[in-house]
């Protein structure tokens, strides 16, 4: 099925596209077929600059157990972080 | 089987508010009378799967187009960027689907080869977009392949925006032919009896299949979804439905 959920976020920061790096400035993040992965549902993340076009787009596709163990991760690293550096 | 004399091409097309856009062509060579196909692409885009599924409307004896629903927001993109691109803008606003189709429907008729009909298929969003299309056009035939939010709304806070359409089933100006799966959520079956419901209450020509152990894009071949006892025979649905209302 089309989940349809999307949830969009604005982001600073960059990342590295089939171009090169760019600035970021948004996020979106939706459960829904993926374009490549083998799974009939992934959990999908695109940061993007819309400004720089279309394909300014860093893309991933993820297992729901994948994108929940991301999230922890990310929660760990930046809970791991010396005081002052946040 | 046209599949030996046939040819497909990018074109222009005039769409909503005549804008031109993006759409692919797929013809056989003859000199017809063809009906016409607009092939409406799924939330994934105007991709590859897409193009082959309206060179498989020619090779079979149809003029087929479909039109890129994403151009305007990423000329020269990649399907997949493109689709980015319109999931985060919201989705294809309903009323340029509308112009769109429209303007696939006028270019298919015009054609020299065009036996004056004209019919609509799309899959996944685009099922709910076809069935749109037959409920605002004058069309012949129309074909929904799974199409989500033709009944029943979307999950709460959810960006896009589509809403539920079978209030239009009075309006349909074409007989429909629904193929669906039974294992499918969004429709889920509930969803796929209301508007049958809907339609018979309506008094609109319609017919529906659903495949057990198939659920949504069991068409899709290049996808784990993909279901060949369901799509062998959901394709010959097409062919007999579209042999009767569209071709010659």
């Amino acid at each position: 099925m089309c989940t349809y959920v999307t949830e969009k976020l604005a982001v600073e920061g960059s990342g590295k596209g089939a171009a090169g790096w760019f600035g970021l400035t948004e996020a979106t993040v939706y459960f829904d077929h993926p374009q490549h992965a083998r799974a009939e549902h992934t959990l999908n993340i695109d940061f993007l600059n819309p400004g720089q076009g279309a394909s300014a787009r860093v893309a991933v596709e993820l297992t729901a157990d994948s994108a929940r163990a991301l999230a922890a991760a990310i929660e760990s690293a930046l809970a791991a972080v010396p005081p002052g550096l946040l | 089987m046209h599949d030996a004399m046939m040819m497909a091409e990018t074109i222009s097309i005039t769409g909503h508010g005549g804008d031109q856009i993006e759409a692919y062509l797929a013809r056989p060579l003859g000199p017809g009378p063809y009906g016409g196909v607009v092939v409406i692409h799924h939330m994934p885009g105007y991709d590859e799967g897409t193009k082959e599924i309206t060179r498989k409307f020619a090779a079979h004896g149809y003029l087929a187009v479909c039109p890129n629903l994403h151009y305007r927001e990423a000329p020269g993109a990649s399907p997949d960027d493109a689709a980015a691109v319109s999931r985060a803008q919201g989705g294809v606003p309903d009323d340029r689907l509308v112009g769109d189709v429209a303007g696939a429907v006028a270019y298919l008729r015009a054609m020299p080869a065009s036996n004056g009909k004209a019919g609509t298929i799309g899959y996944c969003s685009g099922g709910r977009q076809s069935f749109l299309a037959a409920c605002s056009l004058p069309l012949d035939a129309a074909v929904d392949c799974y199409g989500a939010f033709v009944v029943g709304s979307p999950p709460e806070g959810m960006p896009l925006k589509v809403g539920p359409i079978v209030h239009l089933a009075s309006d349909l100006s074409c007989p429909l032919l629904g193929l669906f799966g039974d294992d499918d959520s969004y429709p889920s079956p509930d969803q796929v009896a209301e508007l049958d419901k809907a339609l018979t209450e309506a008094g609109k020509p319609h017919e529906f299949h659903s495949y057990e152990g198939a659920g949504h894009a069991f068409f899709a071949v290049n996808r784990p979804a993909y279901r060949p006892e369901a799509a062998v025979d959901g394709w010959q649905k097409i062919w007999d439905f579209y042999g009767r209302y569209l071709a010659g």
